[in-house]
């Protein structure tokens, strides 16, 4: 069984981003890069999933800038066997995305494919269920529990009131949430290695596809701030606070 | 303008991330149709008769729709999305999970987590865990949106008086198919419906000390909830989580307990009217936006707390 796990090159998740001068966008001058912390659980399943024997190759793939390749190199020194870059000049919107990543599946015919939920910059939430409804697969997301049994996928989800179970038949797309594993580190002799794996670029306009964006973004601001609050005592002066000034608990 | 509110239950009760959603649609303006996707759920279509601003109701009651499975759903919506120029649902795990499917049947870039509409085609929306703010302009014909519920103050439940018609299921799916659930079963209120939350962090230490704010939380008539360090260590399950990426809440009270103040878990909380940090580390940075904060070991603090409430 082949997996595709699609990633994403994002701001580390310890930046604090904030928007450029003219608030025409954010500004990522010099903020460190990382992958997408719900990709490397995506990646952390496919591989384990190989080394339970129920996979055979784990290949990430990444819609991106010709930066990106440093992404997909920490994917191969995770156990990604190989990688496919579909280059970009710039960042494209999610829907732009599933429609390439759905031509990397459609030639790839992977039995499964496993991306995260949701990428840290843009918080969108969009890019595994757009991929299903391109590819009519079933969707399973936010697992946090999956077992492989034949041709379907049992997915444990998490949802607002608690958690759900589905069944969905191969191949499938399945996005992860935080639980579904807790993700290795890459040791050093598998960074080496993973320089020797085969990685592929092409251009995105190989594709044939519209990657045109269709949103407009008009500017970036900083979100309100908060008016600086105090320091109390003790107890009896927070809940004196809470009763008499802010009045939220009679 | 035509707005398609997508309503969010459970098939007996409608949940009031919908009220808020409509809030959204009324501010976009032009006449809303809320869609009733379930099994059963007839009781659900007759309290979204009631609710202000609906103009008509449309019911899909079917196997096929028991559990909201996102493939037969999106199949439904796509059969009717071109009546109309706005497609809405609530940013909970039921609109995040189907509405950008939704969105890639028709072709159209969604607009996930709104927190202002500037006009039509026009909104807010938080981007890196909220560290900035997006002003975006939709291009597309249809605009998909979710709706971040706690920004939108709820519309009525009652005064509306629309009519209900049934919808017929359209292509249903077999691809996936609904095995189980477990719903956590509380008295207390639902996280992101409360007026007041308690939420513990990696300072509670284990998932027993959190009776201490149970104990609070039911002289409060709050609801309890966790940043991402307290369920990953296993203290509380997984719809405790309010942060980035679990759930976003805007209590008119949140209480941080023993939690440090990550910019993930700042993200779900930080529109909360007041906010109360207790932490033995003075320099957290929950104290950078908390109106009240006290600086003492929690497992003196709570007790004490719980005595003069």
């Amino acid at each position: 069984m082949k997996i595709v796990v699609p990633i994403k090159r994002v701001v580390d998740y310890n930046v604090k981003v904030r928007p450029l001068g003219d608030q025409s966008d954010v500004d990522l001058n010099n903020v460190k890069m990382a992958m997408n912390p719900f990709c490397e659980i995506a990646i952390e399943e496919a591989v384990r999933l190989k080394e339970a024997g129920t996979a055979t190759e784990v290949i990430a793939v990444t819609v991106g800038t010709s930066a990106s390749q440093e992404q997909l190199r920490t994917a191969l020194a995770l156990g990604a066997d190989r990688a496919v870059l579909i280059e970009t000049d710039v960042l494209l919107e999610p829907l732009a995305i599933a429609k390439a990543l759905a031509k990397v599946i459609e030639k790839e015919s992977p039995k499964l494919v496993i991306l995260g939920k949701q990428a840290i910059d843009g918080d969108n939430n969009q890019t595994g269920q757009m991929l299903a409804a391109l590819l009519d697969y079933g969707q399973a997301t936010f697992a946090s529990e999956v077992s492989i049994e034949g041709d379907t996928a049992s997915v444990t989800r998490e949802i607002d009131g608690g958690l759900q179970t589905i069944k969905v038949s191969l191949p499938a797309i399945i996005t992860t949430d935080l639980r579904l594993n807790e993700p290795r580190y890459a040791s050093l002799p598998n960074i080496m290695k993973a320089k020797k794996k085969e990685m592929d670029i092409q251009p995105v306009a190989d594709l044939g596809i519209d990657v045109a964006n269709r949103l407009e973004l008009v500017s970036v601001e900083p979100p309100a701030t908060r008016q600086e609050g105090i320091k109390v005592e003790s107890v009896e002066e927070l809940v004196s606070k809470l009763k008499n000034e802010a009045k939220v608990i009679s | 303008m035509s707005i398609l509110v997508l309503a969010e239950h459970d098939n007996s009760n409608l949940k009031p991330s919908t009220l808020n959603t409509l809030a959204a649609a009324k501010e976009i303006g032009g006449s809303i149709h809320l869609l009733v996707t379930g099994k059963g759920c007839q009781s659900v279509a007759d309290a979204c008769a009631t609710v202000e601003g609906v103009e008509k109701v449309l019911l899909a009651d079917d196997d096929a729709y028991e559990h909201q499975l996102a493939e037969s759903l999106s199949n439904l919506v796509k059969s009717i999305a071109s009546n109309y120029t706005h497609i809405l649902a609530p940013a909970t795990t039921f609109g995040k999970n189907v509405l950008p499917r939704i969105s890639a049947l028709i072709d159209v870039q969604q607009i996930s987590e709104i927190t202002d509409v500037v006009s039509a085609d026009t909104f807010k929306r938080p981007i890196y865990a909220g560290s900035c703010i997006a002003t975006v302009k939709s291009n597309d014909s249809i605009k998909v949106i979710t709706v971040r519920a706690t920004a939108f103050d709820p519309v009525s439940a009652t005064g509306g008086s629309a009519a209900i018609e049934a919808l017929a299921s359209a292509d249903v799916s077999s691809l996936s198919s609904f095995v189980g659930e477990e719903i956590a079963k509380s008295d207390r209120p639902e996280l992101t419906a409360a007026s007041i939350v308690v939420s513990g962090g990696r300072g509670m230490q284990s998932g027993d000390n959190f009776h201490l704010l149970e104990t609070i939380a039911d002289k409060l008539g709050a609801a309890v909830g966790a940043s991402r360090a307290a369920v990953d260590a296993g203290f509380v399950p997984n719809d405790y989580q309010v942060g980035q990426t679990g759930k976003i809440v805007a209590p008119d009270l949140y209480i941080a307990v023993g939690i440090s103040g990550a910019i993930q878990h700042l993200a779900g909380m930080k529109d909360s009217k007041v906010i109360v940090a207790i932490n033995k580390d003075p320099d957290a940075p929950i104290f950078q936006v908390a109106d009240y904060g006290l600086v003492a070991d929690l497992f003196d603090a709570l007790p004490e707390l719980s005595d003069q409430l």
